[in-house]
């Protein structure tokens, strides 16, 4: 009895957080599949665990969660790290392919300013198409061999892309298609289920520990999570794309990372985005 | 795969543990003397700190350890606390029977650690 309320008391916070949380979120494969409703108490749920973080701010990860961080981003931000990236994804960007198109031939608006609409569920193959995605299958349209998923290459393009993007709001849409709302559901469950040998879920460390220390790194709220992306990381020295965080997050738990880009990512891609629909892209980040 | 790129982080390194080591584990165990303990409390240290083993610092302050995470409780005063060993072995072995949400990893449902392990792990933690 003694043992019950000493444990109650020590993860009274976490506890409650977590299960208001799950009432809005539920499992039950008969629950009805509302993805506004899901946003909504998404937020709210941040909103009301950090009241005095700004709503904009939460797309800075680490970040916001920290005001002697806060600090030092501001000043790195005079001299971001992710400048040289930046400039090697503006030059590819425009750079023609061997037979003459480029990027801008495959994206709307010749590709500027369209970060937020991405990743979008394409209804003619029933899937979900990141930007990352897209990127590889714009080269390969186009007679040139993908790019790496996790390398220097693909984050300077994506850099670019979300910088010419930055605030604008996120702004993901799920058609009417039973397969869209699918994939969205699937999404919100590879995100909430826990796994690997320290049966961590990604909602773990980035729902229910945002802000907190694990050892000396400080954990991302999950809202307006992939805003930033991609970042580059101190303790990288370099650039990280999404793919190459979320595997580095499923390797973190012990568990085995699926290939990048697997449906099972791209589906959690789409959850993550669209429930931080309205926040403003910020990438590229930097972070410690 | 080649192109997932591995950090250095506290969690990334996997365990390992073979079957024989905790059949050996067991039979080690139920001979244990007051005099073992004491070593075992020091053992049980360097478990907890071991990044991958206990790697107990990721989440809590502990007296001794550096850089610890603030995920956890710190523990402190765990000898008075629980002052019953058997509610620190079922604590490390599986947290999620007394709290189904908790982030603390079933060490011993898990085999992160061995019993054995598991028991050196108490011996310090009484020492706190
Ligand atoms: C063991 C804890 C842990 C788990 C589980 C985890 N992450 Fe992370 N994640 C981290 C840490 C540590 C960082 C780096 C610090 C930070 O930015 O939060 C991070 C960073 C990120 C970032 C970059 C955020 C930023 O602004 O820098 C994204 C995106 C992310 N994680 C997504 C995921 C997804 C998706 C999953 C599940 C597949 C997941 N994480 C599971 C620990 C975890
Ligand atoms: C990923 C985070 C994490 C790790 C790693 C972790 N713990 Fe915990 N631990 C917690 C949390 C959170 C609690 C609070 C109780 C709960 O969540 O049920 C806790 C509670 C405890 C308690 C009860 C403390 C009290 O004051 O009531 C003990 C004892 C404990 N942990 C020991 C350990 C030991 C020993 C290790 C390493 C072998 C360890 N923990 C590893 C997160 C962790």
């Amino acid at each position: 009895m003694k043992l019950r309320s000493a444990v109650c008391l020590a993860s009274a916070a976490l506890t409650l957080g977590a299960v208001t949380f799950a009432g809005a979120l539920p499992f039950r494969a008969t629950d009805k599949i509302d993805p506004v409703a899901d946003a909504k108490a998404f937020q709210k749920f941040f909103t009301d665990k950090f009241p005095k973080v700004k709503y904009e701010d939460f797309v800075n990860g680490p970040y916001s969660m920290n005001e002697d961080l806060h600090r030092q981003w501001q000043e790195k931000e005079q001299f971001p790290p992710y400048e040289f990236s930046l400039e090697m994804g503006k030059e590819m960007f425009s750079k023609p392919f061997k037979n003459g198109k480029s990027y801008e031939d495959c994206f709307p608006n010749k590709g500027i300013g369209i970060r937020q609409n991405y990743p979008y569920f394409d209804e003619k193959e029933g899937k979900v198409i990141t930007l990352e995605l897209a990127l590889n299958r714009c080269r390969e349209a186009n007679g040139e061999p993908p790019f790496s998923y996790v390398r220097d290459e693909m984050a300077a393009l994506t850099a670019y892309m979300a910088f010419t993007s930055r605030g604008k709001p996120m702004d993901i849409k799920i058609p009417n298609d039973p397969r869209a709302l699918e994939a969205y559901q699937a999404g919100k469950e590879y995100f909430y289920t826990r796994r690997g040998q320290l049966n961590f879920s990604c909602a773990t460390c980035h729902v229910q520990s945002p802000g907190e220390r694990i050892r000396a790194e400080i954990l991302a709220p999950a809202l307006g999570i992939v805003n930033a992306m991609p970042i580059y990381r101190s303790e990288w020295s370099g650039m990280g794309t999404t793919s190459r965080r979320f595997t580095t997050c499923n390797s973190q738990i012990r568990g085995v990372p699926l290939s990048p880009q697997d449906d099972e990512y791209r589906n959690v891609e789409y959850y993550l985005s669209y429930v931080s629909n309205g926040l403003p892209i910020s990438g590229p980040g930097a972070r410690p | 795969m080649t192109e997932t790129p591995v950090t250095d982080h506290p969690l990334t390194r996997p365990a390992r543990l073979p079957a024989f080591a905790l059949a050996l584990a067991i039979g080690a165990f139920a001979g244990a003397s007051t005099a073992q303990a004491q070593s075992a409390a020091a053992e049980g240290q360097k478990l907890a700190f071991d990044r991958s083993k206990g790697n107990c610092l990721t989440c809590h302050a502990i007296k001794g350890g550096n850089l610890p995470g603030s995920i956890g409780p710190e523990l402190i005063d765990i000898k008075s606390k629980y002052p019953n060993r058997e509610d620190l072995v079922a604590i490390i072995t599986d947290e999620t029977l007394r709290n189904p949400l908790t982030v603390m990893p079933p060490f011993g449902r898990n085999r992160i650690l061995t019993p054995r392990e598991i028991d050196a792990v108490v011996d310090f933690l009484q020492t706190l």
